[in-house]
């Protein structure tokens, strides 16, 4: 028996340890930052403040959680729209064929995220190759100031995020046994109504998982904005990094993130209120 | 003429080059309870599929009190169904789940409430109603895919093996519930199982099926004793096929020299007997001598005695439920079961016995090998 306890100790320990290194701490130390001062020479000083959530107060940065939170809304919700469909049909598909699909979704992964956003800088740049086509079949005249523009962050983080919603949603649509969709149309139910009493019921965890995974990164994925927004769309993932690098204000950037945390948090904390989900499903 | 609720006019359907149905009529009275028999993969769940409307037909057509449904939706049809895994929406509680098919149809709340009571009530489920699909019982969940679908009051329920799943005592239980139900209801259902005993308990006619088509349809007792075919005869009788050829007749009754095919080979020659056997003779069996023929004799009709014309080794000999059994082997490898009451057969295991037969008890089959 006490053997049995500490093989298993054995066998959990490195996990733990880990955690504790590499989540716990660094998230230990980020919380203590954040109640400490920026000294004269922008080094930390360990003195305790709470200026630094002040701070988060005022209208600039409040602005840019609102517009953050924006963003990510709009993200999510045409995430929704384009993912959906997409992890549905694609759960009926032909075995085969989903290998094939599975594949077409891996493949932009190979690239990083950040040499797929200049890619999509050099798309939509003013006489970019959009442009160009879009002149040379003669729909537009002059160059359409695509790029540094909201939809075109909107577009980049729709097209970096797009994949876990379609996943997630495929996930759970592949395990939904179809036969309740049958047994539905077999007591009365038009096509229509049989997917949204049961098909939509039972795919709702992995869309909501979805939601999560779209909605969280969506507030922090600084360098989309970056690129494709020039800075004329801030968000709070970019005013942390600016902090923490330009303004070398590491304690407000902190704070920053403190906040960041805790509302991505909050928004978990609801989706699994809502869904009564214990885990995120429909995790590979 | 009878007018029929329910009519299967020469259905046929094909997945990719597998023949599923190979032309299916049939035609059922209201309140009938028809079983489909046959082993797994002979269509049986396709055609009811069919009649729900949740496959088309190649070809044939389904006609409900008159009307030709077989293009028609599954929910434009007044035809309900019991699914063999239950296929209850596990979103859903007991309730929901019952009263389904009331709300598509925007009926009245206090209405669906009354109805759904009566219906659970009904199945004896009425303390479970908040429960949900995955804290009920097998046997519980096949009660709510029950009432889930004969709240609906269809003209005809489909019940695809739904006490496949259940074990042997309950599904005893079911049984005589569910028959019970339909004639209480007076509903017409149609019934799919592969368990004979079932058949005979339960249905006014069985459809007996095989690859796609229907072998005999009749009343159980019918099947029972005068099966057409060899496959009915094993299939719903349990009854050994002995198949030879007719050496003489004599006053309705034929001399059948069972068939050896190793007799050349010498095979036989260990058996003291090379084998005849009697079978009695109707006017429909047109038989003369020299015909190869099939018969079938039930297990329970196979008699040991010195005066029998077939030879048979013992090869197991078990005692199970007060029921002796004798596995026989024929010259020809052929297994013949012989059963009786009580534990006095004369033969024991590794003995070569005569065997035989009261001629009446043998029914000559058309041969399906």
């Amino acid at each position: 028996m006490k053997k049995k306890k500490l093989g298993l100790w054995l066998t959990v320990m490195p996990l733990y340890l880990f955690t504790l290194v590499f989540v716990v701490g660094p998230l230990i130390y980020m919380f203590v930052l954040s109640f400490c001062t920026r000294g004269d020479h922008y080094e930390t000083v360990m003195t305790f403040t709470l200026d630094n959530y002040k701070k988060v107060a005022e209208p600039v940065y409040r602005n840019t959680f609102m517009e953050s939170i924006k963003l990510a809304f709009t993200t999510t919700i045409i995430t929704i729209l384009l993912g959906y469909p997409f992890g549905y049909f694609m759960a009926k598909l032909s075995s085969s064929k989903k290998k094939i699909m599975m594949a077409l979704i891996m493949v932009p992964f190979w690239t990083s995220s950040l040499v797929r956003m200049y890619g999509w800088s050099i798309l939509l740049q003013s006489n970019g190759i959009l442009d160009k086509i879009l002149m040379g079949i003669g729909i537009t005249q002059k160059p359409l100031k695509l790029l540094y523009t909201y939809p075109a962050v909107v577009s980049g983080m729709v097209y970096a995020l797009l994949p876990f919603m379609m996943l997630a949603v495929y996930s759970s649509a592949e395990k939904m046994d179809w036969l309740l969709v049958e047994a539905a149309r077999d007591l009365g139910a038009s096509a229509w109504k049989a997917f949204w009493t049961v098909t939509w019921k039972m795919t709702l965890p992995g869309m909501m998982t979805g939601v999560v995974l779209t909605f969280v990164p969506s507030m922090g994925l600084f360098f989309v904005a970056d690129i494709l927004g020039g800075n004329k769309v801030p968000l709070v993932g970019n005013v942390i990094q600016e902090q923490l690098t330009k303004g070398r204000n590491w304690p407000f950037a902190a704070a920053l993130s403190v906040i960041l945390m805790i509302m991505t948090s909050l928004f978990i904390a609801i989706y699994r209120k809502v869904t009564g989900a214990k885990e995120l499903e429909g995790l590979m | 003429m009878d007018t029929f609720i329910l009519e299967l006019n020469d259905l046929k359907k094909n997945f990719g080059k597998t023949e599923v149905l190979k032309g299916i009529s049939l035609s059922v009275k209201q309140g009938e309870f028809i079983t489909l028999l046959g082993s797994s993969g002979c269509g049986k769940t396709t055609m009811i599929r069919i009649i729900a409307g949740l496959e088309q037909p190649d070809s044939g057509s389904v006609i409900l009190e008159g009307k030709d449904v077989t293009m028609l939706a599954p929910d434009k049809r007044d035809v309900n169904t019991v699914f063999q895994n239950y296929a209850l929406f596990p979103h859903m509680d007991v309730f929901q789940n019952v009263a389904y098919g009331l709300k598509i149809r925007k009926i009245a709340k206090e209405e669906i409430k009354k109805r759904v009571m009566e219906s659970l009530e009904l199945v004896q489920l009425s303390e479970y109603v908040h429960r949900k699909p995955s804290q009920l019982s097998g046997g519980q969940k096949q009660r709510v895919a029950i009432a889930r679908a004969i709240i609906n009051n269809p003209k005809v329920l489909l019940l695809d093996e739904p006490l496949g799943a259940l074990d042997l005592q309950l599904r005893r239980q079911m049984q005589h519930e569910l028959k019970r139900l339909q004639k209480k209801l007076g509903i017409t259902f149609i019934y799919i199982t592969h368990d004979q005993e079932e058949a005979i308990n339960m249905s006014d006619r069985i459809a007996v099926m095989k690859d796609g088509q229907f072998v005999q349809i009749g009343t159980p007792d019918e099947i029972y004793h005068n099966p057409k075919t060899s496959f009915a005869a094993m299939f719903v009788g349990n009854a050994n096929i002995v198949r030879g050829t007719v050496e003489a007749i004599q006053n309705g009754v034929a001399t059948v020299r069972i068939y050896y095919p190793d007799e050349q080979s010498g095979r036989a020659a260990e058996f003291k007997y090379t084998g005849t056997a009697d079978v009695k003779l109707v006017e429909s069996n047109q038989i003369q001598v020299g015909d190869a023929i099939a018969a079938a004799v039930r297990s329970e009709n196979i008699v040991l005695g010195q005066e029998m014309g077939l030879c048979a080794l013992v090869k197991e000999k078990s005692f199970a439920g007060g029921l002796s059994r004798l596995t026989l082997q024929l010259p020809d490898g052929k297994e013949i079961i012989a059963s009786c009451h009580g534990m006095d057969w004369a033969a024991e295991e590794g003995q070569f016995v005569a065997i035989g037969w009261n001629p009446n008890d043998a029914i000559i089959v058309k041969d399906e090998p």
